[in-house]
């Protein structure tokens, strides 16, 4: 049996990588190898994890440089030479060793008025959204985001300007600027436009590149700067 | 949200509307720019040639202010975002600061134009 050779981050904000070997096995997966290591290495390895299966979005850690859901991520795709370094989120604080604090990140989803706000009652009939239209298309588009935070991870401008929304609370509000049922646009973009909101975005598009869900949070950002750009001429904010 | 609370956040999203326009006279420009050195190097390069073509033509004048105008409303705000996130410089200082090289800018600018045209 091969051996992986696997650098693993310890302690905080500060701290080192801590090296472990691990034995390799077949369709193993990046998570199934931070789990061998807390159950037979070292059982005071935190990190953090629930479904194992792509739904939940709460493993989600650096591994080999890039943000990845670890449950959803083999072994060999990312370890061609035998070896793994596995860290926490980037630009999230490091609560302990792969555990980080996504407060923040949530919290933004709350300024960008990622809520939904309907004004129907239960005496109304069901609001009529047909499929094909471009709304419900562009909406479509987004709402399968689980919250993962690897856009968040690494988006770059998040990094140089810690107030930016960045990706996934701002995809998140474009699916309710086109959601037909919604009347909160108004206060919605003038949350989300400006120097910390969808114009801060430089288009690099890491975050497409990375979503496991495989959505287009810069698209959603791309909307969002028209849309806010045109209330901003209008004088709507 | 902002991150910056001295413009108010219209300021901010006209800025980044302004910069947008901007580019995209700017890319016509530099296009017409770059396409008349090629074309006016061709028998060498003289500033007798240069001025015979640009002084009291309105066309050419008129299409190096526009340059320049473009180039002046551009380049701040993109300096703007880039003292920002690279120096984590914001606030009142830094929209003088841009402010005043928008302004140098269009100054040698449009004295440059004027000195050709002229």
């Amino acid at each position: 049996m091969s051996t992986l050779r696997v650098s693993v981050w310890r302690g905080g904000e500060s701290g080192g990588f801590q090296a472990f070997e691990v034995p390799r096995l077949e369709s193993q997966t990046v998570l199934d190898v931070v789990i061998y290591i807390q159950r037979k290495l070292d059982r005071t390895l935190s990190y953090r994890y629930a479904c194992r299966v792509g739904m939940c979005g709460s493993c989600a850690m650096t591994v080999n440089g890039r943000a990845r859901w670890t449950c959803r991520t083999h072994v060999g795709k990312v370890a061609a030479d035998g070896s793994l370094e596995i860290a926490p989120l980037a630009n999230l604080p490091v609560v302990k060793d792969l555990v980080t604090d996504m407060t923040i990140f949530f919290d933004k989803w709350a300024r960008a008025r990622g809520r939904f706000n309907g004004t129907a009652t239960r005496g109304e009939d069901f609001a009529r959204v047909r499929p094909e239209s471009p709304e419900r298309r562009l909406a479509d588009a987004g709402i399968e985001c689980i919250g993962c935070g690897v856009c968040y991870s690494s988006c770059d401008v998040v990094a140089w300007n810690p107030a930016y929304l960045g990706p996934a609370a701002l995809n998140r509000a474009w699916t309710l600027v086109n959601d037909a049922r919604d009347n909160d646009n108004r206060t919605r973009l003038a949350a989300v436009a400006g120097d910390a909101g969808c114009h801060a975005c430089h288009t690099q598009m890491s975050c497409t590149e990375r979503c496991p869900k495989q959505i287009s949070p810069t698209a959603a950002i791309a909307g969002l700067k028209r849309a806010a750009a045109i209330a901003a001429l209008k004088g709507e904010i | 949200m902002t991150s910056d609370e001295s413009l108010t956040l219209r300021t901010q999203v006209l800025l980044w509307t302004a910069q947008r326009v901007s580019a995209a006279v700017l890319a016509v420009c530099v296009l017409i720019h770059l396409v008349t050195i090629i074309y006016a190097v061709r028998n060498g390069l003289t500033a007798a040639e240069i001025l015979g073509r640009t002084q009291g033509s309105i066309t050419w004048g008129g299409f190096y202010a526009l340059f320049v105008l473009a180039v002046a409303v551009h380049a701040p705000i993109g300096l703007r975002n880039v003292l920002a996130e690279t120096f984590n410089w914001r606030g009142r200082s830094l929209e003088i600061t841009v402010l005043l090289v928008a302004l140098a800018i269009a100054l040698w600018g449009f004295r440059a134009v004027y000195a050709v045209f002229h």
